[in-house]
């Protein structure tokens, strides 16, 4: 990056600013709809520190990857889910919370402490960033000598994809199809439709 | 004044303090699968942090950030899937009332 310095002090402060202010509001905010949407601020932020840190590839691609795909994965989750339920009251919760939060700000003091107290830098041998941009590098990397686990993530995502879509589809059940329908041609998924909720349940108490 | 290794490794460690204080503390399922996505991204934060100041030749940190992305990617699109299914079975997102598998 040939930014002056000032300006890299003062980008990486607000970008840190809002990345845990945003988690923050992940983690403690009551309604899990904002939860989501800062979710996104969290990964952009995290890519203006990735493009600080001269990773101009992966920023683009933690753009591409996070923002893209994997927030509005995860608002489609939310959506399909979406059930207005107010949780059981536990007996000691603060107890836990508060449990959580000390183990938690202990951890953060002992990596705070670990790495402020060991002399990183000393083992520095360059810091000007190399000619070639970053890109080429990774893909040299990508098709030499980290061919393999290239190839793999591949096959890693294709399982991914058959897990997700076999966990996630409807239960097969084949004595429910009649016979007629089992002869027509094509790709057809045969599952049971899905009853709503509030449909189910009157149902049930009718019966009853 | 310019920017040390040190800056990116405290925020990398707060954030990834957050993301575990969420994971433990959520009751929706949901809410648990960002909180592991925090926890991914202050891992990347890490490499690539170590990756520009100690490794600025050969950038292996990055092709390994690439990778992570690559593995929560599945993650999350696997765990949504069994977040929906337990939705399914269990009518409800309560991480309390997933105690099946309690002994």
């Amino acid at each position: 990056m040939n930014l002056a310095e000032g300006v890299q002090i003062v980008s990486f402060g607000l970008l840190t600013v809002m990345m845990l202010g945003a988690a923050l509001g992940v983690v403690l905010l009551e309604n899990i709809v904002y939860s989501a949407f800062l979710l996104g601020g969290v990964f952009m932020s995290m890519a203006g520190l990735y493009l600080l840190l001269n990773a101009d590839f992966v920023a683009a691609a933690q753009v591409l990857i996070y923002v893209g795909s994997v927030n509005v994965l995860i608002l489609f989750g939310i959506m399909l889910v979406n059930k207005q339920e107010s949780f059981k009251v536990l007996p000691n919760a603060w107890v836990r919370k508060g449990a959580t939060a000390l183990v938690c700000s202990g951890l953060f003091a002992l990596l705070s402490t670990m790495v402020l107290s060991t002399p990183w830098m000393s083992q520095a041998t360059v810091s000007v960033p190399p000619e070639e941009s970053s890109i080429m590098i990774i893909g040299q990397h990508f098709f030499s000598d980290f061919l393999l686990p290239f190839e793999l993530a591949s096959v890693f995502l294709l399982m991914a994809m058959v897990g997700a879509i076999i966990l996630a589809r409807r239960d097969f059940i084949p004595d429910l199809i009649p016979e007629e329908k089992i002869q027509t041609p094509g790709w057809t998924l045969q599952e049971r439709p899905r009853e709503l909720l509030s449909v189910s349940s009157q149902q049930s108490s009718s019966e009853r | 004044m310019e920017l040390q290794l040190e800056y990116f490794l405290v925020v990398a460690a707060a954030l990834f303090c957050i993301g575990i204080y969420g994971l433990i503390t959520s009751r929706n399922a949901v809410r648990v699968l960002m909180s592991i996505e925090l926890l991914l991204n202050a891992v990347n934060l890490n490499l690539m942090g170590f990756s520009n100041y100690l490794d600025g030749n050969e950038i292996k940190g990055q092709v390994f950030t690439v990778f992570v992305i690559t593995v929560a990617a599945a993650e999350a699109a696997v765990g949504l899937a069994i977040v929906l299914t337990i939705y399914r079975n269990r009518n409800t997102v309560d991480m309390e009332e997933f105690n099946l598998l309690k002994w």
